[in-house]
């Protein structure tokens, strides 16, 4: 339960942390809050010879506000939202979100930033960015480029991170403020990874809806028609039925109990954003 | 490669090289003796090693002792005179919070993070409020009534 040994630099701006990841000989990794990588260090199940760490740089834990959207430097913790310490343009959907994620201890250092590097598919943050259509600013040695979250998850714990780039920060759209949202998650205990997450997000002034199943054993996956009926109203032994047979079509390979599993996840959180 | 580091643990300023891959956990134990923090899981998983760094809970198994420059790390033995943790330790005492003790450092300093940010918590609240510090003796029933009892004393001292 050690680390292997690996060398350690502490990076002082993105520029740094760049050059340092581009002349490392072997392999390098960028510590952010380290709630993942550390652990995974410990159980060597993650071979890293030169650490870089961003947190000594401030530009990272930044947040910029425009009218559209807030943008969220990547080492924001989990509990700056949950605290309500950054702002907010979610009604409280973030909030929400990042209380929920593992425990305290782990929120006061674990980053938004960091969470959707790893992109594990059951974790909080993730799925929650693609229903909020978040984007993610990677800065590399060629510059920075923008990429909506949904292109920047491949699948499982891959991403379109290139081996020289680092996540810059976070761009969540702002929601209408007449905007519902639901929010559940299925996980055997209090603080662990989800076996099943939805987000919903219903606003009927504007006729727009969105609901978007996570923790499964891909990249979250918006579930269109469903989302229509749900705007539409529909009763909730109907909306339970196009979910079933939307998650068929789109989700071949489930089990019957895991579709059963995503299904009520994903009416519950889609009852919550009309109760 | 070693690396120089400088911190505060419990008030006092240390400088010292340390070896990357250093746990805070094993600093603290194995360089500076302070062994009321203990380790569990060594993943993150356990709770048992929490301490604070500048002010809040963090588990220090997963806290890599080189980052940490200029870090305020406060472990159970810095909150020997802190009034509240005195209360929580008596609350647990008193309603038999704790069998072996292995858990009930962690338990004590999330305890007191869970009540500086909710003074008056339902049952329910602690227990999601300690989810992430395992104990495998008591079940929990004496834990959640001690924080419960810790709350009310602290309330009206």
């Amino acid at each position: 339960m050690k680390p292997a040994p690996f060398s350690y630099y502490r990076a002082t701006s993105v520029e740094d942390a760049i050059t340092a990841l581009s002349d490392a000989d072997g392999m390098a990794a960028v510590l952010a809050g380290g709630q993942s990588l550390v652990p995974m260090l410990n159980l060597r199940l993650s071979p890293v010879d030169h650490l870089i760490d961003l947190r000594p740089i401030t530009a990272l834990s930044r947040q910029e506000e425009t009218p559209e959207a807030i943008c969220y430097g990547a080492l924001t913790t989990h509990a700056a939202f949950e605290d309500g310490t950054v702002p907010d343009g979610t009604n409280g959907l973030m909030r929400y979100a990042a209380s929920h994620i593992a425990y305290r201890a782990v929120r006061n250092r674990g980053t938004l930033g960091g969470a959707l590097a790893l992109a594990d598919p059951a974790a909080d943050w993730l799925t929650t960015a693609v229903a909020l259509d978040a984007s993610v600013t990677l800065t590399g040695p060629d510059g920075q480029r923008y990429l909506a979250i949904a292109d920047f998850v491949v699948g499982p714990y891959y991403t379109q991170i290139a081996e020289h780039e680092i996540i810059d920060s976070v761009v969540v759209p702002r929601r209408s403020a007449t905007e519902r949202w639901g929010y559940y998650k299925v996980a055997p205990k209090v603080g662990e990874y989800a076996k099943s997450l939805a987000v919903a997000l219903v606003d009927s002034e504007k006729a727009s809806a969105r609901l978007v199943i996570g923790a499964w054993s891909d990249v979250p996956l918006a579930l269109e028609a469903s989302a229509s009926a749900l705007l539409d109203g529909a009763k909730q032994n109907d909306l339970s039925m196009i979910v079933k047979n939307e998650l068929d079509l789109k989700m071949p390979s489930l089990s019957p109990a895991e579709r059963r599993l995503h299904t009520a996840t994903a009416v519950r959180a889609a009852e919550q954003t009309r109760s | 490669m070693k690396e120089s580091v400088s911190l505060t643990v419990n008030g006092r300023p240390v400088e010292t090289t340390v070896e990357p891959r250093l746990s805070l956990a094993d600093f603290l134990r194995l360089e500076l003796r302070l062994t009321a923090t203990h380790l569990g899981c060594e993943h993150g998983v356990c709770g048992a090693c929490t301490v604070l760094i500048d002010g809040e809970p963090a588990r220090s198994c997963i806290a890599l002792t080189v980052s940490l420059r200029d870090a305020q790390i406060t472990t159970l033995e810095g909150l020997a005179d802190d009034p509240a943790m005195q209360v929580i330790k008596q609350a647990f005492h008193d309603k038999h919070g704790l069998q072996c003790g292995f858990c009930t450092s962690g338990m004590l300093i999330s305890t007191r993070d869970l009540l500086k940010r909710t003074p008056n918590p339902s049952e329910n609240t602690v227990r999601n409020g300690l989810s992430g510090n395992l104990c495998r003796c008591t079940g929990y029933q004496g834990i959640v009534r001690a924080v419960l009892k810790a709350a009310e004393d602290l309330a009206a001292s």
